[in-house]
């Protein structure tokens, strides 16, 4: 899932990246469907989409203001204003002015150029975007500036652009309004001559603010859940309550009998109930009786799953190298230091819950919800009602956090609702909801890790050789990997650490562990894990050898040639005080992690209250190469942290039996007002296009918490979360 | 049942059911959407609405409860509020969710308390759930509302 990754050819060659992946999914699908391959496949039976004369991303309306198309969903990532300020800044628009919309379901012209499909994931959105909507900005640009020149018989390289208005040097000037007939028929340039950064006006200002604020403060924003349509329906299904059960047999007596519900019946994923409002859907599901066949179904409880991780581990079956490098059989002779890890399964949690509203009639199929993977979404739906993937036609709403959620490859619950929607068929729209339980027994969990390192210290206190062994279920399960590949987002983070590099000898494998419990990629994938262990356990190492944790990863950064780690820990160092007293029962932890391009130090102080962790001040220092808004910026680092900081403290899905544990947010406890920390971020100035924001704040918030609390009792951490239930 | 709602200043006649939570009257039959649904059970304060002036969860209010109660929605607080401003000042939403919510909670607090400390902060809106981390910016919204408010 490490778009940006820079790593080794040997290791690329080993470890497929996310468009390998994302490719793989949707080509598998289509294969599925028509029996041959391309992505061009998904543009059979597609609208034809029509552009005005500013192409695909920019409209100029009649009075001149600029609507920039957002490829991307908005589900609190800050995408559509950095999108819209990259437009703006090429074209020299009046930003006040700009808005953004979102773009149809279509992978041709709106594909993620990291991916190959379209989709938004991977903290990608600004960086696949920055040189194509560099490029249609000024193209836009150039095209109002050659009108203009037309218009006035004067050279074009006298002509300036600000806030909207075109002017020459003779005091002509005129608006893009003024403008807009002429500039419409000039064809733009092939290549057209982009910015100086050096010259930026807008990008980097603090003056790049989000557009949707107003709306999400009134209520007026529309989410999937907002949808009404007339003669709709609502539909809430009763899912199995164990992974891999199905329907043996149900009784709708009851259900039929409650006011306002129209329909039950069997779906692939279980018995829909179908209504004429919510309460009655819910209702009806509560009055449905199900018998479940769960002769296949996961019945293990969460100490089981444990035990077999850690058998897995110690034989290393099946397990894939992932970095081997130095004299393996004669490094690890002697004394070595041994570390194992558990992390449980996490809940994305999404603030609005699972839910889809579909309208099917025949080969006609109409989605409106929070799309985050259109192209996933349309193949799948389409191999579900056997459609053409094109025919699929997406409207992208906002959505109330996603954090990987929505970017299901099996994209069960879109599946679900058309599924639904074709068996009430006519195109009579259904919105399918998830209540908080379906949602959070539903799986799509961060999967289950276990980490075991056994690492021999040299003389002079730092790791000479380094065992490795992760054990973890695949998030790309079922989905082909070329040969020799393995899916790199069970350990990235751990592949490409710079500590990895800076060691002699590694032996670093991964073994995949089966389920039928669904996994997926939650905020920041593998290094959720990773982080955590590569982070803490310098600390240890370095307690060991009686180094300063900061002295200790500078030595290690200087030998691996990692400039950006180094930059970012001096950054986090020097703006939170680090070595500086703090009051008695207070200690600070710090952590550096690299993931999806962006390198991000934190430094975490950490206090003992009621017997739990409190994090007070929590010092963030991020290079995330050029900074197109720095508020936004924060506000990810900010949530990053929150995120991160939640899932350290408080969360775990266990199984009992083989059923979830936790069903709603009574038991599966998230950090809260009270709790929250005060973050301060601080951006690294960097000349490099931009990487991702929306993911990597996450990552070293748990390690530098554990480090704070090993600074502060001696104790170190060997599974998460750190409050247990 | 048909029972008569005072909503926003308004007498509302609905029709259902008389265990049916306010907040799916509010949604599905008077189609006022912007007191949402995370939980229903009263854990995340995404639907939190006033009645008499106090914040409720709506989620897990039944109307039949509510006879001669007056109720206040995000939709009745007018879109310009100190509140609203201060939101918007601090780009405090994220993907925004959950907001509605918080500022209901944070509007009964300042109604209450003009001056709120951090404590009282804490103590009114620590059953507002936002999983995309906005606390900090919710917080110095409030208090940047509350100046304006007692300017």
């Amino acid at each position: 899932m490490n778009i940006q990754s820079k790593l080794s050819g040997d290791r690329a060659a080993l470890a497929p990246t996310r468009r390998d992946l994302v490719v793989g999914a949707v080509v598998t699908g289509s294969a599925l469907l028509v029996g041959c391959s391309p992505l061009d496949l998904l543009n059979i039976g597609a609208k034809k989409l029509d552009f005005g004369a500013f192409g695909p991303f920019i409209k100029i309306g009649a009075d001149g203001a600029v609507t920039v198309i957002s490829k991307h969903i908005e589900f609190g990532q800050g995408t559509h204003a950095g999108l819209a300020a990259i437009v703006a800044e090429e074209l020299d628009a009046d930003w006040s002015t700009v808005k953004v919309e979102q773009s149809a379901a279509n992978v041709k012209v709106y594909g993620n150029l990291l991916m190959g499909a379209q989709g938004t994931g991977g903290s990608t959105a600004i960086a696949n975007s920055w040189m194509q909507l560099r490029k249609a900005g000024a193209g836009a640009r150039a095209m109002f500036v050659n009108a203009a020149a037309a218009k006035w018989a004067v050279p074009a390289s006298e002509i300036s652009v600000k806030s909207g208005v075109v002017s020459h040097s003779s005091g002509k000037s005129a608006s893009f309004a003024d403008l807009l007939a002429d500039a419409g028929k000039i064809t733009p340039p092939a290549e057209p001559v982009l910015k100086d950064p050096k010259s930026f006006t807008l990008i980097g200002t603090q003056a790049v603010r989000r557009k949707d604020s107003q709306v999400k403060s009134d209520g007026t924003a529309v989410y999937t859940q907002d949808i009404h349509m007339p003669d709709m329906l609502t539909a809430m299904v009763a899912h199995a309550p164990l992974f891999g059960a199905k329907v043996k047999s149900f009784d709708d007596t009851e259900a039929l009998k409650i006011k306002g519900v129209v329909k039950v019946f069997k779906i692939s994923s279980g018995v829909a109930v179908v209504a004429e409002n919510t309460w009655a859907a819910k209702k009806g599901r509560d009055a449905l009786k199900v018998t479940w066949d769960d002769a296949k179904a996961e019945k293990r409880s969460t100490a089981e799953i444990v035990e077999e991780y850690k058998k897995i581990s110690a034989a290393r079956e099946g397990s894939k190298p992932f970095d081997v490098h130095g004299d393996v059989a004669a490094g690890f002779d002697g004394d070595l230091i041994k570390f194992g890890f558990d992390f449980p399964y996490l809940s994305h949690a999404t603030m609005e819950p699972m839910n889809c509203v579909a309208q099917v009639d025949g080969q006609k199929v109409k989605l409106t919800y929070g799309c985050q993977g259109p192209t996933m979404d349309q193949t799948a739906v389409a191999m579900a009602l056997g459609v053409l993937p094109g025919a699929v036609e997406i409207e992208t709403l906002f959505a109330g956090g996603s954090f990987g959620r929505r970017a299901s490859p099996s994209a069960e619950y879109v599946v679900e609702c058309a599924l639904i929607a074709k068996k009430i068929g006519g195109f009579r729209p259904v919105k399918l909801v998830w209540d908080r339980e379906d949602d959070m027994t539903g799986g799509r969990y961060r999967p289950m890790v276990r980490h075991d390192l056994a690492i021999k210290v040299g003389a002079d206190g730092y790791p000479a050789a380094w065992r490795h062994t992760v054990v973890t279920q695949s998030v790309m399960k079922g989905v082909p990997m070329p040969e020799g590949k393995f899916d790199a987002s069970a350990v990235e983070g751990a592949l490409g650490s710079p500590y990895l590099k800076a060691t002699p000898v590694v032996d670093g494998h991964v073994a995949l562990a089966d389920s039928p419990v669904p996994v997926l990629w939650w905020r920041s994938v593998g290094a959720t894990h990773t982080a955590f262990v590569m982070e803490h356990v310098i600390d240890q190492l370095a307690a060991k050898a009686k180094i300063d944790p900061v002295d200790y990863r500078r030595a290690l950064y200087k030998k691996a040639g990692a400039d950006r780690h180094l930059a970012v820990l001096e950054l986090a160092v020097a703006k939170s005080g680090w070595g500086s007293a703090l009051p008695a029962g207070t200690a600070r932890g710090i952590a550096v992690h690299e993931s999806f391009g962006s390198v991000v130090a934190e430094v975490a102080e950490v206090t003992m209250k009621d017997g739990e962790p409190r994090v007070g001040r929590v010092v963030c220092a991020v290079d995330c190469g050029i900074a197109i808004s720095p508020n936004q910026i924060a506000a990810q680092m900010e949530g990053g942290i929150v995120y991160g900081l939640s899932a350290a403290l408080y969360e775990a899905i266990t199984f009992k039996d083989g059923a979830v544990e936790q069903r709603n947010l009574d038991g599966y406890r998230v950090l809260r007002h009270n709790e929250a920390p005060t973050v301060e971020t601080h951006i690294v100035s960097s000349g490099a296009n931009p990487s991702g924001v929306g993911e990597p704040g996450t990552p070293a918030i748990a390690p530098a918490i554990a480090n704070a609390l090993l600074a502060l009792t001696g104790k170190a951490t060997s599974s998460l979360p750190f409050v247990k239930a | 049942m048909s029972i008569a709602l005072e909503i926003n200043g308004k007498t509302l006649q609905v029709e259902a059911e008389a265990d049916t939570p306010l907040l799916w009257v509010l949604r599905d039959e008077l189609k006022m959407t912007g007191s949402k649904f995370g939980c229903g059970i009263a854990q995340c304060g995404a639907c939190t609405v006033h009645a008499d002036g106090q914040p409720i969860r709506s989620c897990s209010t039944p109307i039949e409860a509510l006879a001669g109660v007056k109720i206040t929605t995000i939709e009745g607080l007018g879109g310009e509020h100190a509140l609203q401003a201060a939101w918007v000042k601090h780009d405090v939403p994220q993907c925004g969710y959950c907001q509605s919510g918080q500022i209901m909670a944070a509007a009964a607090l300042l109604a209450k308390t003009p001056r709120p400390t951090d404590a009282d902060i804490d103590a009114a809106m620590t059953g507002n759930v936002c999983r995309c981390g906005a606390y900090q910016r919710i917080r110095a919204a409030i208090k940047d509302a509350a100046t304006t408010l007692s300017a």
